[in-house]
């Protein structure tokens, strides 16, 4: 795929617990202005919860970024979440369900997953973790 | 945001208003098992009608809250879990395994109700209503 234009970012730093509600909020009311519908606002907001946490817990502080790209006839939300902590060694392993170094769940990496339609990691043990995920929408002829 | 926490009779009722940090979450589960003891309440409500996200910090500490609820003595219900918030749940892998929900307050307190019956009914040796038994 070619780069698609951007419409619009916007930039989060992660440094405290407030800054988790507000990434998602701020997610949310992105994806509204894209059209996305209410339900899928919701599991745009929830995945962005759990990613932005997973910064916070790991790597203390690092930043979300949020953008609507327009690609075709589809429209699409794109969250980046950045971070300059520990990485994670095994990546594959940190996807599955359960999978947890802090005692959680260890449902975050995987079910922001299964929220998003794509989903993609790349960590480096010592430097640290980007995670970017996006959701689609068909774009309606008005 | 501080959760307002109502008492009525024998219940605690918890009324989320808006968007809840960690942070309040846990003050929110601290303040509900101070007040069981200190009320001496039998149930528990939380109500999350206004909560747009659960994640799975959120999902945890309602667990949480409700296990040591019951420790203390009281049971607690979930209500209004909104449809689009069910899903996004669903879709994460959370679940509320273990803890009671209802639709909304009313069916709440009418659940916290029938459960307090068949306490009673128990301690004094009858069948619960409805002619169901427990062995
Ligand atoms: N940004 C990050 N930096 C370093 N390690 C991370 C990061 N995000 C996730 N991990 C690692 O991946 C594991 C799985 O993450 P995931 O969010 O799925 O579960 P969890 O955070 O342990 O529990 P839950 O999110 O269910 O409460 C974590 O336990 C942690 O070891
Ligand atoms: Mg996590």
């Amino acid at each position: 795929m070619g780069a698609p234009p951007v419409a619009e970012e916007l930039l989060v730093a992660i440094t405290s617990d407030v800054d988790v509600v507000s990434a998602r909020q701020k997610g949310r009311e992105l994806a509204a202005e894209a059209g996305f519908s209410s339900g899928d606002q919701t599991v745009i907001a929830a995945a962005i919860s759990e990613i932005a946490r997973n910064i916070l817990m790991y790597a203390k502080r690092g930043e979300i970024a949020l953008r609507i790209v327009m690609n075709g006839d589809l429209d699409g939300l794109i969250v980046v979440a950045r971070d300059q902590g520990p990485g994670i060694p095994d990546v594959t392993r940190a996807l599955q369900d359960g999978y947890s170094t802090s005692g959680g769940l260890g449902l975050g990496l995987p079910g922001a997953r299964r929220l998003m339609d794509d989903f993609d990691v790349v960590s480096i043990p010592g430097k640290g973790t980007t995670v970017t995920m996006k959701k689609w929408r068909r774009r309606h002829a008005s | 945001m501080e959760v307002p926490i109502l008492k009525q009779g024998l219940y605690l009722i918890a009324s989320i208003q808006s968007a809840l940090t960690d942070a309040d979450l846990s003050a929110l589960r601290e303040a509900l098992i101070e007040r069981v003891g200190k009320y001496r309440a039998r149930g528990v409500i939380v109500d999350v009608t206004a909560l747009d996200v659960m994640d799975s910090f959120a999902v945890r500490t309602l667990r949480d809250i409700a296990h040591m609820a019951r420790l203390r003595g009281a049971e607690t219900v979930i209500v209004g879990i909104q449809p689009e918030v069910a899903f996004a749940m669903v879709q994460l892998g959370l679940t509320l395994k273990g803890v009671s929900t209802a639709l909304d307050l009313e069916e709440g307190l009418a659940f916290l109700d029938r459960q307090g019956r068949e306490r009673l009914d128990r301690v004094q040796g009858r069948g619960t209503r409805g002619g169901t038994t427990r062995g």
